[in-house]
């Protein structure tokens, strides 16, 4: 199979990915029972309670630290992938330039973990 | 043209053979999952349709495609009934790349490995939409927990394989299968698992946590959340979520095997099976799906037994535990490889 084929295949898999579903979904749209509309419905699940305010309210400063970190730390698993490939015509030095490299990064972490990013709502014990 | 045409219909009887592979092996684990949970909580589980209650997954399956579809009033339109369809989406990409028996694969693409990682972190866009186009407090907690968690877990997962690949040095499902293919003595086999065992637990701990299962299921805790991103869907749509998410268990478990378990080898056999012609590809998928099966009930053992941690200590054993447990095996493997002169 050639490497034009197999990307072919993937864009394939996406448009049946995106088919499959909707089809599947409007063809069960013409099977189900008749809708019997009633207010309540239609309401935002609440556990029975009236809902009140939007759902969309301001969330913990946390977890966009964590997608902040997750960034940084997923462009570097990137970038090893090369090295994983290649080391054999590279040698010690790329070892090495890598260990150089993961020492950075791990230094990163050690900073990001002393200040307390990585501790969950810190402030608030 | 005709070439083209004839790639576009191997490519099509390959989507087909993966949503068929992946649709049946859905249907039987909705209901192994509940046989097998029953039986750890000392009950008895399905067992009124069909023998053994095996009929079961076909009668949910009836009932929720003429379920009553319900839209709530404050959702967003677009986004809420887009997500489903992405979910399933995203759940099936990655299944493109991994191959059942020798050959016996949709897309062997020469980046398998990368492109693996790359299309199953896109599931996490499904969620999120669904968990803002529901508007609901539930749902959108638990999206902003799914976020949390699977970026969390993503760089262990993707270091952990890096072990993996620099040992091959090869990205591709089927190259890494047969890297796997000779034994010691003949019976004992050369796995993966023996040579990376550090990037075995970091890999089984992070994949429990991308799919989002005991103890990692934070994101649809139904106690707290009710079931995080999917509360406010019902009928086909829903069972759009439950696939995907069932397509992830299966996914996840055939990722484990292909990369650490040696994939559809196994000694004394699969050479035996060698002779056989076109019936030891029947020998291959048995022995892959019975691998499969077997990590399956493992974490279906684990979701009997443990109980769902915090989300504290979800994030903190992701980035404190894993992620340089991870970092030190990538430099264990790269000095171990390299003065070695390649594996």
């Amino acid at each position: 199979m050639s490497v034009s084929e197999a990307y072919l295949t993937v864009g394939i898999f996406v448009l049946v990915g995106v088919l499959f579903p909707a089809v599947t979904i409007f063809v069960a749209s013409l099977l189900r029972r008749p809708a019997k509309p009633e207010p309540g419905k239609y309401l935002t699940y609440e556990c029975s309670v009236l809902p009140f305010t939007d759902a969309r309210i301001q969330h913990n400063v946390e977890y966009y630290m964590y997608a902040l970190l997750f960034v940084l730390f997923d462009v570097e698993t990137v970038f090893l992938y090369p090295w994983a490939m290649t080391y054999r015509s590279f040698g010690i030095l790329a070892t090495a330039e890598v260990i150089v490299f993961i020492g950075i990064l791990a230094l990163g972490l050690v900073y990001a973990w002393k200040k307390g990013a990585l501790e969950w709502m810190k402030g608030w014990r | 043209m005709s070439e083209l045409v004839w790639s576009i219909l191997k490519a099509l009887v390959g989507v087909v053979a993966v949503i068929l592979f992946l649709s049946l092996n859905v249907l039987f684990l909705t209901w192994m999952e509940r046989k097998v949970i029953a039986r750890i909580h000392v009950r008895y589980g399905p067992n009124r349709a069909g023998p053994f209650g095996l009929l079961q997954p076909i009668a949910d399956m009836l009932k929720l495609l003429t379920k009553e579809d319900i839209v709530p009033e404050k959702a967003d339109r677009i986004v809420f009934n887009l997500a489903p369809i992405m979910a399933f989406l995203f759940a099936l990409l990655p299944a493109a790349a991994i191959g059942i028996g020798s050959g016996l694969i949709a897309a062997d693409l020469p980046a398998g490995v990368l492109y693996i990682a790359a299309v199953a972190s896109l599931s996490t866009i499904a969620v999120l939409m669904a968990a803002w186009g529901s508007n609901n407090k539930y749902s959108l907690l638990g999206g902003m927990r799914t976020a949390a968690q699977s970026l969390s877990y993503e760089i262990p997962l993707v270091l952990s394989m890096l072990g993996v690949v620099a040992i091959v040095g090869s990205l591709s499902t089927q190259d890494i299968v047969e890297a796997q293919s000779s034994a010691w003595f003949g019976i004992i086999p050369k796995w993966f698992i023996f040579y990376q065992p550090i990037a075995f637990i970091v890999f089984l701990s992070a994949v429990v946590a991308e799919m989002g299962r005991i103890p990692f299921d934070l994101p649809e805790s139904e106690s707290e959340l009710v079931a995080g991103f999917h509360t406010e869907y019902s009928g086909m749509k829903f069972a759009m979520f439950m696939f995907a998410e069932y397509i992830h268990f299966v996914v996840g478990s055939a990722l484990l095997v292909t990369l650490f378990l040696g994939g559809w080898h196994l000694p004394v056999v699969t050479p035996l099976a060698e002779s056989l012609g076109v019936l030891k590809y029947v020998v291959q998928v048995a022995v892959f799906v019975a691998k499969m099966y077997a990590v399956i009930f493992l974490l279906m053992w684990v979701r009997g037994t443990l109980t769902r941690t915090k989300v504290n200590d979800m994030l903190g054993f992701g980035w404190k535990g894993l992620l340089p447990l991870a970092l030190f095996n990538v430099v264990l493997t790269g000095v171990v490889l390299t003065l070695r002169g390649g594996a």
